[in-house]
């Protein structure tokens, strides 16, 4: 998986493209903690992401938990595989999708 | 049909899913389908991997049937006893703060695929699951 990212002072944009799965997730997670700190306006890009499993499910939830108290999370360009995903294990509800 | 044995190991995860998407393509099965039967095979895999065998390490043998109309996979480990659907689902509607991660993966692979059945046999955890498409 590639993770581009973006900081532009309190604003961070994070691209993910391949897969968000148990190999890929901790990678996503370490540059997240490295990256998040003052962090007030978070963008994921899904526009070329393939695939999630639960493990990518549980990177997105711990740092919607963070997003929540530090400022917004927003995830865009998420294909209909993935939304299905999110539907299914109720993610759309929590995440902020556009 | 193909049956192959891999350690039961993380670092396995991309040939497990090699060798299911090579079966699958060879049968047209669709896209969407196909990355539901990856996502399930993940997760069954990962729960091998990280619990069966918590002294030693030990393997998983898979076996992949898959046709046009339908794909039959079964993960057998020889870990300790274990049956993952008897976990309870996870509440979805919960609001963000009170969301856990823990069981999410079992709960897509019920969801998404058509049958999913644990057997214990002798030394051996048989989990199976069945797309159809």
């Amino acid at each position: 998986m590639e993770i581009t990212k973006k900081k532009d002072g309190g604003a961070l944009k994070i691209a993910l493209e391949g897969r968000l799965d148990t190999s890929t997730a901790p990678s996503l997670e370490e540059t997240l903690s490295k990256e998040l700190s003052g962090v007030t306006d978070l963008e994921f890009d899904f526009a070329k992401l393939e695939y999630i499993s639960s493990a990518g499910l549980r990177v997105l939830l711990s740092t919607q938990k963070i997003m929540k108290n530090q400022g917004t999370m927003k995830v865009k360009n998420v294909c209909p595989e993935i939304m299905e995903v999110f539907d299914i294990t109720g993610f759309s509800e929590i995440l902020t999708i556009e | 049909m193909k049956e192959q044995v891999f350690s039961a190991s993380i670092d396995c995860l991309q040939d497990v899913l090699s060798l299911i998407e090579q079966e699958l393509e060879a049968v047209d099965c669709p896209m969407r389908t196909t990355i539901q039967i990856s996502v399930a095979a993940e997760e069954i895999f990962a729960n091998i991997a990280r619990y069966a065998y918590p002294e030693s390490g030990g393997t998983a043998v898979i076996r992949i049937e898959a046709d046009e109309h339908e794909t039959v996979i079964r993960f057998t480990d020889a870990g300790i006893p274990f049956n993952p659907l008897e976990k309870p689902d996870p509440d979805i509607s919960l609001p963000v703060e009170q969301r856990e991660a823990g069981g999410l993966g079992i709960y897509m692979v019920k969801k998404t695929m058509d049958e999913v059945t644990y057997q214990r046999d002798g030394l051996n955890n048989i989990l199976t699951i069945v797309k159809r498409y």
